[in-house]
């Protein structure tokens, strides 16, 4: 990028020390997690590393469960938000008319309802429908706050296949779904799975939906995790273990798809 | 990397993603031959994004005009403006509405400053910065209520907290921040996750910007902090200007994090827009008045998209006429 010219050792220093401070409490929740509840009080490095406090958590409480909940509500509301987006992306992508700017940017601007707003009438149609603390209300509320993220990045992605592969196809009598199916899923798939991560990330780390609708049943790993805020949050050990099995395996997606992120929380505006 | 390099032969870093594809006098004619099943595709999403806007938004503003108490459910009727007046009265509205905007400008402040800064220290090559950049984007991933209770218990508390023995070690007094500083607490754990985000979306925007200008500029004899304000910003200024629009809609909703450490208090002290509407609504049940609160979000969130949705139609419609 800047030639092959290296930086002064002041800027290797002070780049790494900021990003040592950015991540040490993520660092510190890894190494309490390691730890007895006794060695988790005192900030000291040297430690015999110990698995029990994880076989605690999992035997106390019911942690499976929400590991559950929120396996089903961020893969289920991804999956379902990918169904209704990818054919409406397509059809604005390559078959655009006069009022698709328009409709993207309305799109668009659903996104920008503060949750607040709906709050009340949400929870009281989950109530009365009997979807609060239900898995399947969480989910619809995830594909609905997720589907203007989806339609935009995939519509972004379909923009950038080639055209002229689409035009020989279409010469050579491939139909609409032909077209869809064998030519433009496979070569805008790594744009479409990148779009899924992002949304399997947003829905997995949600917590103001989670909080205020489910409670036991449904509750996911971000509602399991409020539930420390009680006293039994002074329990470090258990906190940090619980914690870091939650976030994890989300930020090792959010490390592979770092690029492709960009796009998609700008709506297409960085990229 | 097709999107970097396309991204870099781009005069400006922000090209539009609604650039319409190109197409030939053939396809206009089949677009028109099968316009309507074609068209039908878009239709389960906008139903049910309207479904989504329209139907809670309006239920929202017709309880905002009604007496609607789920304790008292007998007693109903419309009230005209009767919510939004009790509301106005709530002792704890005006506070949350500062409270709002001193959490909304003070992590913006922070966060764009900070990830400006960071951008463009990890513009620079150095040994590891793959590695750095993953540990700097890592809180971004965090959940709100883990990133809320690991401040809370572990850093912030005011006994056995890190902080507390690194102030015990250097012989001062411990401080009970979120007692003490509720607000201040809160603000350092909402920006400690939103860094990131500045950070990535800047470094992205600043890797776009043409080497050359820069090394002319060098040439020229300007300075490192002349290139910052007379090349790097400039180049940046539309990318910042998303993050802050983008920022702003979040912030305005920021509610998990309050939730697990101070519950809106002490007192209204970090009572925000959200939590005080979360408050009424479903702690003291008045949906009434909770949902005349959330209609000054909606409108407060109306005043910021506004900008934000007419600053992407002009990047459109500018990369349309090129």
């Amino acid at each position: 990028m800047n030639g092959h010219k290296k930086s002064p050792l002041w800027v290797a220093l002070l780049a790494w020390t900021c990003a040592i401070i950015l991540f040490f409490p993520i660092f510190w929740i890894a190494v309490t997690a390691f730890k007895t509840e006794q060695q988790a009080y005192l900030p000291s490095l040297v430690f015999l590393p110990t698995l029990d406090t994880f076989r605690e958590v999992f035997e106390r409480s019911n942690y499976l469960a929400f590991v559950k909940n929120s396996l089903i509500v961020s893969i289920g509301s991804t999956v379902l938000a990918l169904l209704v987006a990818v054919p409406a992306a397509y059809s604005m992508a390559f078959f655009p008319t006069g009022r698709t700017q328009k409709l993207l940017l309305w799109m668009l601007s659903t996104k920008m309802m503060p949750a607040v707003g709906v709050l009340v009438p949400i929870y009281l149609l989950a109530k009365n429908s009997g979807m609060l603390d239900s898995v399947t209300g969480l989910t619809l509320i995830y594909t609905l706050i997720n589907l203007p993220i989806a339609v935009w990045m995939a519509f972004t992605y379909f923009n950038d296949v080639p055209k002229e592969i689409l035009e020989a196809a279409r010469i050579d009598g491939a139909n609409a779904w032909q077209e869809m199916l064998y030519l433009l899923l496979p070569t805008s798939m790594p744009g479409l799975a990148s779009t899924a991560l992002l949304l399997i990330i947003l829905s997995w780390n949600e917590a103001f939906w989670s909080l205020n609708l489910t409670s036991v049943d449904a509750a996911p790993l971000t509602v399991f995790i409020a539930s420390y805020s009680n006293p039994e949050g002074l329990f470090w050990a258990k906190l940090s273990a619980a914690s870091l099995l939650a976030i994890a395996p989300i930020m090792a997606l959010g490390w592979l798809a770092q690029k492709q992120l960009v796009r998609g929380l700008t709506f297409g505006a960085v990229k | 990397m097709s999107s970097l390099s396309h991204s870099r032969s781009m005069p400006s870093d922000l090209d539009s993603p609604l650039d319409p594809p190109h197409q030939s006098g053939r396809t206009r004619a089949r677009t028109r031959e099968r316009f309507l099943p074609i068209r039908l595709l878009q239709a389960p999403s906008v139903l049910l994004l309207f479904l989504w806007m329209i139907v809670p938004l309006a239920m929202t503003v017709y309880f905002s005009f009604n007496r609607y108490n789920l304790m008292s459910p007998d007693q109903t009727g419309f009230v005209g403006f009767d919510n939004y007046r009790f509301l106005l009265e709530d002792p704890a509205f005006w506070p949350s509405i500062g409270n709002t905007a001193v959490l909304i400008g003070s992590v913006l402040s922070v966060s764009v400053i900070g990830g400006t800064l960071l951008a463009v220290l990890f513009d620079q090559p150095f040994r590891g910065r793959g590695i750095a950049r993953l540990l700097v984007i890592g809180p971004f991933f965090v959940m709100p209520t883990v990133a809320a209770l690991i401040w809370k218990n572990m850093i912030m508390h005011p006994v056995y907290g890190l902080l507390a023995v690194f102030m015990r070690d250097l012989g001062m007094q411990p401080v009970d921040w979120l007692a003490e500083y509720p607000m201040l607490s809160v603000i350092i754990i909402v920006s400690w996750q939103w860094i990131p985000f500045a950070f990535l979306i800047l470094l992205t925007a600043l890797q776009s910007l043409d080497v050359d200008q820069k090394e002319a500029a060098q040439l020229d004899g300007a300075g490192p902090i002349r290139i910052f304000f007379y090349i790097v910003l400039p180049h940046l200024k539309r990318a910042i200007t998303v993050v802050i629009m983008i920022e702003t809609i979040f912030l305005l909703s920021v509610f998990a994090e309050i939730f697990t450490t101070t519950a809106g208090g002490p007192g209204t002290a970090t009572t925000n827009l959200t939590y005080l509407v979360y408050s009424i609504g479903l702690q003291q049940f008045d949906i009434g008045i909770a949902s005349a609160g959330g209609i000054f979000a909606v409108v407060l969130a109306n005043i910021v998209s506004f900008f934000l949705v007419r600053m992407l139609a002009r990047n459109l419609k500018g990369a349309n006429e090129k």
